[in-house]
């Protein structure tokens, strides 16, 4: 009874991961950069099984407008094959560490061309299966301003003036009227209270 | 006195309310594929609908936020008016009520001013001005009138 419960769980925890086995793919969603500026892709993996030796990275590139993508990079049996006839060649270089799941590539040089979607597939044998992962990559001339900080600058400064106007005005509106009783009283001669006794004690 | 009342708070409601639409809707600008208002582009180009957010310009910025500039202030002008119903001494003005008021007309027709200056930058030319970019021109007049009714008003009773 005990041997035969025994088969049973070993072959249950042999089938079940299995059935759960999928590499999950991570990589951003879209990346800005500026033009002549590098830029670090960053793809990396989640799988339930060790890393293994025969452990694979892809880049795929297919530019903006374009119908089909051009394969850029791709690390298999321990070594990274670099880009070296496409747009890419001498400008690719690859900064990942396959040991720890990482498989990022170097972009330097960027310009305008460059605009396209990038896309990471990832490998660890026999963990197979799984949907690769595109990051999008955006280059401009210059950063653009975010949106919503001039909106919020010029909101904050007219309210600002606002309430600085309105407590101007209240701050006028609190000296004159002392400054209009010291006045009356000190030109009638009589003795006052409070702040008119202090002003002629000074 | 009281239908005055109630005809004035109705113009000074209906021009915050157009002021409202014309700064949320999505329809400053209509084309046959497109549209785009203050705070979006979005457009139905090779099967697909997608908006981009209007980041592009610090003057579409600017647009924004005179148009909730206007209105905050009408807002801050319909408080004051209610406020000085019931503080203000007999023959007195609504006169900050309808300074604000105005300050609000103003901002919407600076707001409209440099959309319409500065449009050929974000969107194409050919396409057509919308209506919530005409209902920013209505509520121009509107609050104007209301300002000016209540500079002009004077509390009786």
């Amino acid at each position: 009874m005990l041997t035969i419960l025994a088969l049973a769980s070993v072959i249950l925890l042999g089938i079940v991961p299995q059935q759960s086995e999928a590499i999950v793919i991570y990589t951003g969603w879209e990346r800005h950069a500026l033009v002549g500026s590098d830029i670090r892709l960053s793809c990396s993996f989640f799988s339930w099984r060790w890393t293994s030796d025969d452990v694979t990275f892809s880049w795929s590139y297919r530019a903006d407008g374009a119908r089909d993508s051009i394969s850029v990079f791709h690390y298999t049996g321990g070594s990274p094959y670099v880009d070296n006839k496409g747009p890419f060649r001498d400008r690719l270089e690859f900064v990942g560490n396959p040991g720890r799941r990482d498989g990022s590539i170097l972009l330097k040089n960027l310009d305008y061309g460059d605009n396209g979607t990038f896309t990471c597939d990832a490998k660890n044998p026999p963990d197979i299966v799984g949907r690769a992962s595109s990051v999008r990559l955006l280059v401009f001339e210059k950063v653009p301003i975010q949106a919503g900080v001039i909106t919020g600058a010029i909101i904050g400064a007219v309210l600002g003036l606002l309430v600085l106007v309105v407590v101007i005005y209240y701050l006028m509106r609190f000296l004159v009227a002392r400054r209009v009783f010291n006045l009356s009283v000190s030109k009638h001669g009589k003795k006052g209270k409070g702040k008119e006794g202090s002003q002629q004690r000074q | 006195m009281l239908l005055l009342l109630l005809g004035i708070v109705i113009l000074h409601a209906a021009a915050l309310v157009l002021l409202f639409v014309s700064t949320i809707v999505s329809a400053w600008t209509t084309g046959s594929t497109s549209s785009s208002d203050l705070w979006n582009n979005c457009s139905t180009i090779s099967g697909g609908y997608h908006c981009d957010p209007a980041y592009t310009g610090e003057w579409i910025q600017a647009v924004q936020a005179l148009m909730i500039l206007s209105i905050i202030f009408s807002f801050i002008s319909l408080f004051l008016f209610f406020c000085q119903l019931f503080t203000l001494q007999k023959g007195g003005r609504f006169f900050v009520t309808g300074v604000f008021q105005i300050l609000a007309s103003l901002f919407v027709m600076s707001g409209a001013v440099i959309y319409t200056v500065m449009s050929p930058n974000w969107v194409p030319v050919s396409e057509a001005y919308g209506w919530a970019y005409i209902l920013a021109w209505v509520a121009f007049p509107l609050a104007l009138i209301s300002g000016l009714i209540y500079v002009i008003l004077r509390k009786r009773e």
